[in-house]
């Protein structure tokens, strides 16, 4: 049946849809990536969110098990040109489209996709519905607090490598706690609310994880983190890289329309070197903030110059706005991994051994 | 980094005349290339001896040499110009090659030239087997178990050891040059030995074969800091098993999970890294279809066609950054130069579906063997963007001027099922047109998959298309049928054949129902950011329209030439170039329309605007209202632009001095006659027959030889000579009738000469005129020329010249035309009229130093001559044409000349003499041997007064290391044989007599110097538009 995606600003795009319960709404925000779409689907940090997929067809190698980042899809909502109902690949044993039923993910194809883009990047992000009606009316409620949504109850231990991680879990991705496990790492994966239990565990070195919508709701746990990371050896990952900034008393903003793909160039302002990065956000670390913290910058984007990643003064703590366990994208940056393990982890070890 | 200011003079080595395996991929990058560091402030020297390009254009470099590309004359080359820099990587496999020769001859330390870009070491790193392996292995990453060998023994010692089949590949060759599958041990046997007698350094590889694995390739790009980035991935539709340049690609790949997409992406940067490429490179990988094991299969450390075909599908410049790359820039420096806002350390991003699809020369070479393997086949390629893989693949289908219908192909109806299930275990040229006959006869899609190991993605989207073509063929239409069959890409024309109604219909139910074409910008970005490109691609039914007519200048169509095939190369696309920078100069919006990912047409930078589109009428149209086109010039795009006027000339396009009247009086033969004698011309006796027994009845009329061809030809396609009754009664019997009319001519023998002229309707320009050194009989485009012509009487040109220009008045011609003129005596005759930019364009602008297309195109936006007074250039030099064959990829293709055209490309050297020039053409044959030369057939003793005889017999002078021409005239069983075994062991083969008295008046000269074609334009004067 035909379907419409309703945009704040009264624009309307037509498509075509499965009959819905009801109207849903998100905030649309667009992937450009060309492969990874199940990887998208089950991230957490795309609670809430309608995600356009720019690359027309999607579906092509179906849906597998094990290419999830979470246990279910995490997104409001799919916008796509095409959806490929024959797919074919030897580790799939489902469609998008079954995979997207099960759930009752509502999904409009047959969509404008780069004119639904090109929306957004004049509009900057906006919320939208997805609706059988041109109106711009839903009953649906965005969550107030969509990290506790996504993030673990229980804290669960993974593993049994000789360094032990603390994973702070925001809404974490998968593949942070197999970037972990495969270099050898016991990774035990802390509920957010649940993180000054970290005193207890003490584990070698903390990752705070990525996670959805604004850092600034957890301000309430900023003090924590700081303690923490005085204590403990930090590595934060895209909505951990803005806590740390504001736990420092720096600021985030909103970007206009986020960064959200799989081909961001990232540069290394301590070497030089240019990386392509995975990233998924819409709020970024305000460089003009970062001169009253002890925070300095490590690493920027290549096109528009905003904050990629920071380093602290003394403490041993490192922070990127990029996505180094990929899943989606390019393993480029997963030298990260080791950069943390290797020099500051394995530092602090060393003393703690002495 | 920023530029390396050490240097100030760098010399660009392209990649010579075209053949397969190395096409105008390279006249594309290195435009690009030379053009990237003339804005750089370099000083730029290019050799390359293929004048049909627009890199050999005096304003591309500072210097241009159509020299021969060896060691001895780019040495002399660089001994006169004293370059500090040499960059070979943008002339594909021949300059890498001669990189390395220059480097091992320790011409680059004597001279003091640094290479730029990749290093020597890295280069062998790359192409060497052995060292290629060696790296990998030191790597980590999975190569074939495979085995170099030198001799025949240790490589039967492997297949003992794997088993067959077994792929053999020998180093350092083009297109898979000599390789090939063998699936036993007899064939195994004789591809290693020819394969060894092809590698330069008589070094073969042969591996285990991965046939059925996923074909994907990767094209990255690294700086000298090191840092890497991929432009686009390719995944080949047809399986590992058939040469990429023979297989349907699309980009970006279809059926990979992101993490397999990131694990070849990852291996291809790491061994890119590790070979410290800096520049552009192809790395290839088979995937097995059914788990994470990959395998590394080649690497190109250098431009390619790959990364031409990646540049177009995602506009990334490839050449043009890694140019600057060479010279010392780093990517995260370079401005991606389609946003102007984001850096060329980017992966751009796709938002719709690219097919390349490969246009094979088997329609001229109807005999060839047409099976497809591992050494490249196909002259030319199409490519063709759209949102679904669908429609994708119909307009690439479209583009390929066969006699398909969209994805049907007729004469496949004539072959019973087994037949054609049997004809896909070896993969040939139709294999994507018998998919689809074997899917309308219900053939299941595992049946097709286990034949042909495509992967069921593509298989599903080919049965959806039959599916779809069901519908069309019994439904009647409605409009959500019709919107449903354009949204997956099928043409008003398929349409209309299926409905049995006229394309013309579809057009206009189409626009009753509001069903039309948009279209969508390619920006490598897919919307994130801003976008300055002017290059858009169209889609049916629904979307925003984002080339928006702008207000303003005029604006003018040039219809391009279309995919590279025999007859119809290159220098077309030369032609289309000048037309719309000509156009653009003259205030005009110049919008080029074209199919081919390989040429300087299509660069988004060429024109203002440029749609990259079938050329069919229905594509053709929808860009002309769109823009709302003023003019439409289709002299410039070959026949492919002139086939399509008339029917565009009927929907209303204004055409620029074409009419489909003008093109019926030249095309019909009686009404060229006709013409010819209202004119007073002289001609062949000839006739016209539509049916067989006209064809009879007029042959009787007529002197035997008759030359016997159908109407409407590019390059002498299907053209027969016929001695006698008995074999036209034979011939006429075996025609199809779809061939009718046929033309018969009278065959005459005499000399050939032909003219370029430029018209305004009442005066005629000709800028000099070529001869033809083998007589009537041998195809123009195979012939050697010279030009301007030395042996011509003064009577004879002002013969010629006396009939351009009545012919020209008569016709009231604007614009460009060629005339091809038979000499026999004192008569001179009308052969053929082109009313078109022809092959021989761009070699007679560079010499006469007169920009011919340029001329044409001012004088068809309506100047006359007489506003221009063009001046030929006044020096003394003559300039000699010689075909270049295809000989490695076509090898059963005897190469005894005749009146069908079989080289795909030419070549251009220039001298003071004749002679000095044809020292030229052949000089990488020198230094000859006396027992280089064999002389065969009844009539040697005619040419062996000039040369000792070799003592030899054939078969042990074969086998001789100074064996380097082979001559034999005949056109007998023996002969053929004969040249076929030469061919196969590199020696050059002449089959005329005229050309090899050509040959010997080379040896005649010791010692030749280079010229530059600045140095010729400057001795003529300058003409300003």
């Amino acid at each position: 049946m035909q379907g419409y995606l309703v945009l704040e600003d009264g624009t309307v795009f037509e498509g075509k849809m499965d009959e819905i319960v009801s109207p849903v709404k998100g905030e649309l925000v667009f992937y450009t990536g060309m492969t990874g779409y199940q990887e998208v689907l089950t991230d957490p940090s795309y609670k809430d969110q309608i995600v356009v997929f720019t690359y027309p067809l999607i579906g092509n190698y179906g849906i597998n098990d094990q290419d999830f980042e979470s246990k279910k899809p995490q997104v409001k909502g799919v916008i796509l040109f095409q959806l490929t109902e024959h797919y074919s690949h030897y580790k799939a044993n489902r469609s998008l489209k079954d995979y997207l039923q099960k759930w009752n993910i509502p999904y409009l194809t047959n969509v404008d996709t780069r004119a639904v883009v090109k929306q957004i990047r004049s509009k900057g992000t906006l919320h939208a519905v997805i609706s059988k009606d041109k109106q711009y009316d839903s009953q649906d409620k965005l969550s107030d607090f969509p990290i506790r949504d996504v993030s673990a109850s229980e804290i669960e231990t993974f593993g049994n490598g000789a360094t032990h991680i603390a994973l702070i879990d925001f809404g974490f991705k998968k593949s942070i706690l197999n970037s972990l496990l495969k270099r050898g790492c016991k990774v035990s994966v802390v509920p957010f609310h649940q993180m000054e239990k970290v005193f207890e565990i003490k584990p070698h070195g903390i990752v705070l994880s990525n996670g959805p919508g604004d850092p600034k709701q957890m301000k309430n746990y900023f003090s924590t983190l700081n303690q923490l990371m005085k204590q403990y050896p930090t590595l934060g990952i895209c909505l951990g890289n803005q806590l740390i900034a504001l736990s420092f008393g720096g600021n985030t903003t909103k970007l206009r329309f986020g960064h959200r793909g799989a081909n961001h160039p990232v540069i290394d302002q301590k070497t030089g070197n240019v990386f392509i990065t995975s990233q998924n956000h819409s709020y970024v670390v305000d460089k003009k903030s970062l001169e009253k913290t002890p925070l300095k910058l490590r690493y920027t984007n290549v096109n528009d110059g905003s904050v990629e990643g920071l380093e602290h003064e003394k403490l041993k703590v490192m922070s990127v706005q990029f996505h180094p366990e990929a899943h989606p994208g390019p393993e480029d940056a997963s030298f990260i991994f080791d950069e943390f393990l290797d020099t500051y982890v394995a530092a602090g070890r060393e003393k703690v051994y002495a | 980094m920023p530029k390396d200011t050490s240097l100030n003079k760098i010399l660009v080595i392209g990649s010579g005349p075209i053949i397969i395996g190395q096409a105008a991929e390279f006249d594309y990058s290195g435009t690009q290339g030379c053009l990237a560091l003339k804005e750089e402030g370099f000083e730029v020297v290019l050799v390359n001896n293929n004048p049909a390009t627009i890199m050999t254009d005096t304003k591309i470099a500072d210097a241009v040499y159509s020299e021969p590309l060896t060691v001895e004359s780019i040495e002399k080359i660089i001994a006169k110009e004293r370059p500090d820099g040499l960059l070979a990587t943008l002339g594909g496999q021949t300059a890498l090659n001669l990189a390395v020769e220059l480097d091992q001859a320790g011409i680059l330390q004597k001279y003091g030239l640094k290479l730029l870009g990749t290093s020597i070491e890295s280069i062998q790193k790359g192409e060497d087997r052995e060292l290629f392996r060696k790296l990998m292995i030191d790597l980590n990453e999975p190569i074939p178990e495979s085995k170099i060998v030198e001799d025949v023994p240790s490589a039967l010692q492997f297949a003992d050891e794997i088993g067959f089949p077994i792929i053999i590949r020998p180093a350092y060759t083009l297109g898979g040059k000599g390789g090939g599958i063998a699936y036993n041990r007899e064939e195994f046997i004789s591809i290693v030995t020819n394969g060894l007698k092809m590698s330069p350094i008589n070094q073969v590889l042969v591996e285990r074969s991965i046939a059925g694995f996923k074909e994907i390739e990767y094209e990255v790009m690294r700086d000298a800091k090191g840092t890497c980035i991929t432009v686009c991935n390719m995944e080949n539709i047809d399986p590992v098993g058939i040469h990429t340049g023979d297989s349907i690609v699309v980009a970006p790949s279809q059926t990979l999970t992101d993490e397999e997409y990131q694990m070849l992406r990852q291996a291809a940067l790491k061994i890119i890294d590790a070979l410290k490429v800096v520049g552009g490179c192809n790395i290839q990988f088979a995937l097995d279809p059914e788990s994470k094991q990959y395998y590394v299969i080649e690497v190109n450390p250098r431009v390619s066609r790959s990364s031409a075909l990646a540049s177009k599908a995602t506009g990334y410049p490839i050449a043009r950054m890694a140019a600057k790359l060479a010279v010392g820039y780093s990517l995260a420096e370079l401005k991606n130069p389609l946003t102007m806002s984001t850096y060329a350390s980017f992966e751009p991003a796709l938002d719709y579906v690219v097919v390349k699809f490969p246009r094979w020369p088997f329609d001229k070479f109807t005999k060839a063997d047409r099976k497809l393997g591992t050494k490249m086949k196909a002259t030319g390629e199409v490519m063709a963007i759209e949102r679904t893989m669908e429609a994708a693949l119909q307009k690439a289908a479209e583009s390929l001027e066969l006699n398909n219908i969209g994805i049907y192909l007729p004469k496949l109806v004539k072959e019973d099922t087994s037949a054609l299930i049997n004809r896909l275990q070896h993969a040939d040229d139709e294999r994507f047109f018998i998919l689809m006959e074997l899917l309308r006869r219900g053939v299941s899609i595992d049946e097709l998959h286990s034949q042909t190991k495509i992967d069921y993605y593509f298989l599903h989207v080919f049965n959806h298309l039959i599916e779809l073509e069901g519908k069309a063929k019994k439904e009647k239409l409605s409009p959500s049928l019709l919107k449903e069959l354009k949204f997956f890409g099928f043409s008003d024309r398929s349409i209309s054949y299926w409905q049995k109604t006229e394309e013309k219909e579809i057009r206009k139910l189409r626009k009753e129902w509001g069903i039309k074409a948009i279209f969508k910008m390619v920006d490598t970005c897919a919307a994130e950011f801003e976008a300055r490109t002017n290059y858009f691609y169209s889609t049916y039914v629904f979307g925003e329209n984002e080339a928006v007519s702008t207000r303003g200048k005029k604006k003018a169509l040039v219809i391009g030439s279309g995919p590279i095939r025999i007859g119809q190369g290159v220098e077309f696309d030369y032609s289309a170039v000048h037309c719309i920078q000509t156009l653009q100069k003259l205030g005009y919006d110049a919008i080029m329309i074209n199919n081919n990912p390989e040429t300087v047409s299509t660069d988004y930078e060429t024109a203002d605007r440029l749609y990259f589109e079938p050329l069919t009428v229905e594509h053709i149209l929808n860009v002309v209202e769109n823009e709302n086109i003023d003019v439409t010039l289709v002299q410039f795009g070959g026949q492919t632009a002139i086939n399509l006027a008339e029917k565009l000339e009927k929907a209303g396009v204004k055409l620029l001095g074409t009419t489909s009247e003008l093109l019926d009086i030249l095309e019909d033969r009686e009404r060229f006659y006709q013409l010819l004698d209202e004119t007073n011309i002289p001609h062949i006796q000839g006739a016209m027959a539509h049916t067989k027994e006209e064809a009879i009845s007029e042959a009787k009329k007529l002197r035997y030889p008759i030359l016997l061809r159908p109407s409407y030809v590019i390059g002498g396609k299907g053209m027969v000579k016929v001695k006698n009754q008995e074999e036209l009664l034979s011939l006429v019997e075996q025609t199809d009738e779809n061939h009718f009319p046929l033309l018969l001519d009278e065959f005459l023998f005499g000399q050939e000469a032909e003219v370029d002229l430029i018209a305004d309707g009442k005066n005629v320009f000709i800028p000099g005129f070529m001869e033809h050194i083998e007589p009537a009989g041998v195809h123009s485009g195979d012939s050697y020329a010279i030009f301007p012509a030395v042996s011509l009487s003064k009577e004879i040109k002002e013969k010629m010249t006396d009939y351009a220009e009545r012919m020209v008045q008569h016709l009231q011609y604007k614009g460009i035309m060629n005339i091809q003129f038979l000499i026999d005596g004192q008569d001179v005759y009308v052969l053929e009229v082109n009313p078109r930019a022809s092959r021989t364009v761009p070699i007679v602008s560079k010499v006469a130093g007169v920009p011919l297309v340029d001329l044409a195109t001012t004088i068809l936006t309506g100047k006359m001559l007489t506003d221009l007074h063009p001046q030929i250039a006044a020096h003394e030099y003559v300039a000699i044409k010689y075909p270049v064959f295809s000989t490695h990829a076509h090898s059963d293709v005897d190469m005894k000349l005749g009146p069908e055209m079989k080289s795909t490309g030419e070549g251009m050297c220039v001298g003071k003499s004749v002679e000095e020039a044809m020292r030229k053409v052949f000089d990488h044959l020198f230094p000859i041997h006396s027992d280089g030369i064999f002389v065969d057939g009844d009539k040697k003793d005619d040419v062996l007064d000039y040369i000792k005889p070799v003592t030899d017999n054939f078969e042990s002078w074969l086998e001789k290391k100074e064996a380097v021409l082979y001559y034999n005239p005949e056109e007998n069983d023996q002969a053929k044989a004969r040249r076929q075994k030469a061919l196969e062991r590199g020696i050059m083969v002449l089959t005329e007599e005229a050309s090899f008295q050509a040959f010997l008046s080379a040896l005649t000269v010791s010692k030749y110097t280079p010229i530059s074609l600045h140095e010729l334009s400057d001795k003529g004067v300058e003409m300003s538009l």
